[in-house]
């Protein structure tokens, strides 16, 4: 069997095998989340570095919370009150986070393939994507794999209920890192996913994606899901360009009641966030009991914590490359 | 998928060959019997106690007692897991991951505690349950029940209730399962 890798930059870092040991691994942090002292030993010692180069609130937030659970110490860096300000690069600001000596660096930054050159860079540190330009977010994708086996699976650690199940992408695709690594995890697992957006908002092409269609009619498809993944449009990515409004969009491809009320009993709806309410789903709609988007949260920190662990807390393995 | 090995105390890949049964199932069945009679001597009415299985190994003795206890006093005895992985001592060592999350909906506050266990080695997995107890309340106290102690202990623990004492090398392996009790040798594959 494959090790579990050194760093977590994409989720084709991950094989089947290792997703399940990620959603295995979260199940135990979960319960530690219920207790009254929802805090574990498990990474005494360790220190853990967050470095966002772009704005966050639930994945810092989120990351931080996990590695705190778990007792270790967290840096948190921001861009804009440090030394990339007085022209470090961004090469020597890594190398000085070594050099202090951090375990593991969680990195958000506008560009696709930070994170990925930061970890050709470091040597002793593990390196995790919290989310690079229209890349990847792996932990986002974990997190939506767990609460949609959570809500179908009733905790059962089987990801076999996957396999087959319709999974709708909804929205701005073309700048979602998000959607590129939900559609490598679904897809891993067995699920079928469609995409559904205006022309606009696909990538300009789509070959390679393990994705079972397309469509540009929410309408047409929204009867047979089980699952229905939201997505923002980004207007600081520029993506209110690519509709010609956002009250034309939310007319063709939000989520208002009169569409949740088409999907059948037992389907779920997700969201990243932050959401827009009124554009990308109605404000009802995001109250709903099918709607998981709370649980994802929670779900977040368990999730964060088990990929913690599992890069830090494992030891050396035999066979494994590391650094 | 492949259910993966999850266990810590085997390393990944390897597998357990038999060499010699020490224990039948109706031996094993025998020694629960005997220590369920010795938890009540020791716990007169049983109020208080409850049992917590250590995952994986000891969740299925733990229940065996329980049954055994029901049986013997006819008592409802509580019974609970713990998996105790985010509290070793050798974390960042060796692989080290939960075997299956930690089940305990009750207080522990005021309670006798009987921690069970399969197989009873170095202790360190004793003194990580014992830190881990104490996150779901303060026990009155905690006892120890195991089905084998195979010696070579690196910490200041003992057992209260023993199946069988079983002299062992530190390189063999003890399989406690539903046929009985073996020693063998870990093989990897």
């Amino acid at each position: 069997m494959s090790p579990f890798p050194a760093n977590l930059l994409s989720m084709d870092d991950l094989d089947t095998e290792g997703i399940g040991e990620v959603l295995a691994v979260a199940d135990s942090f979960v319960e530690v989340g219920r207790r009254a002292n929802p805090k574990v030993p498990a990474l005494r010692g360790r220190t853990v570095a967050t470095l966002f180069f772009e704005d966050s609130t639930r994945t810092r937030m989120s990351f931080e919370t996990a590695a705190k659970r778990m007792s270790a110490d967290v840096l948190s860096f921001a861009a804009g009150s440090s030394s990339l300000k007085k022209g470090e690069s961004l090469r020597d600001t890594i190398e000085t986070i070594e050099a202090i000596g951090i375990d593991a660096v969680i990195i958000r930054h506008a560009s696709s393939g930070v994170p990925a050159r930061v970890a050709g860079w470091v040597e002793h540190c593990s390196v995790i994507n919290a989310g690079d330009g229209w890349h990847q977010h792996p932990t986002q994708a974990l997190l939506d794999l767990y609460t949609v086996r959570q809500a179908l699976g009733g905790g059962d650690a089987g990801l076999t209920r996957f396999e087959g199940l319709s999974v709708l992408i909804v929205g701005d695709i073309r700048h979602s890192r998000v959607a590129r690594s939900q559609v490598t995890g679904y897809a891993a697992l067995g699920a079928e996913v469609t995409l559904v957006a205006p022309a606009t908002l696909l990538p300009p092409s789509l070959e390679g994606w393990p994705i079972a269609g397309v469509s540009h009619r929410l309408d047409d498809v929204l009867e047979k899901a089980d699952v229905v993944s939201l997505l923002r449009v980004q207007s600081e990515r520029g993506s209110g360009a690519f509709v010609p409004t956002l009250r034309e969009y939310t007319a063709g491809f939000g989520l208002t009641a009169r569409r949740a009320a088409l999907l059948q009993p037992g389907a779920v709806i997700l969201h990243p966030g932050p959401m827009v309410r009124g554009v990308e789903i109605a404000s009802d709609v995001a109250e709903l009991p099918a709607s998981l988007i709370t649980e994802q949260v929670s779900n977040g920190v368990a999730v964060r914590m088990a990929v913690l662990f599992l890069l830090l807390g494992q030891g050396p393995i035999e066979g494994a490359h590391r650094g | 998928m492949a259910e993966r090995e999850r266990s810590h105390t085997r390393p990944r890949g390897a597998v357990f060959v038999p060499r010699a049964q020490v224990m039948s199932a109706s031996d094993v069945h025998r020694a629960i019997t005997r220590m369920a009679h010795e938890i009540a001597e020791r716990n007169r009415g049983l109020d208080q106690v409850v049992l917590v299985g250590l995952q994986t190994g000891g969740v299925a003795i733990a229940e065996q007692l329980s049954a055994a206890l029901a049986e013997v006093e006819g008592a409802t005895i509580t019974v609970g897991t713990l998996d105790v992985a985010f509290y070793r001592d050798d974390i960042g060592l060796r692989p080290v991951l939960p075997e299956a999350a930690t089940d305990i909906s009750f207080d522990l506050t005021g309670t006798t505690v009987v921690l069970v266990d399969d197989v009873l080695f170095t202790g360190r997995t004793i003194r990580a349950a014992l830190n881990a107890l104490g996150e779901y309340g303060r026990a009155q106290r905690v006892e120890l029940a195991v089905m084998v102690d195979r010696g070579h202990r690196e910490l200041p623990i003992r057992p209260d209730y023993v199946g069988k004492n079983l002299p062992t090398r530190r390189d063999e392996m003890v399989d406690v399962s539903a046929d009985g009790v073996s020693l063998g040798e870990l093989v990897n594959r």
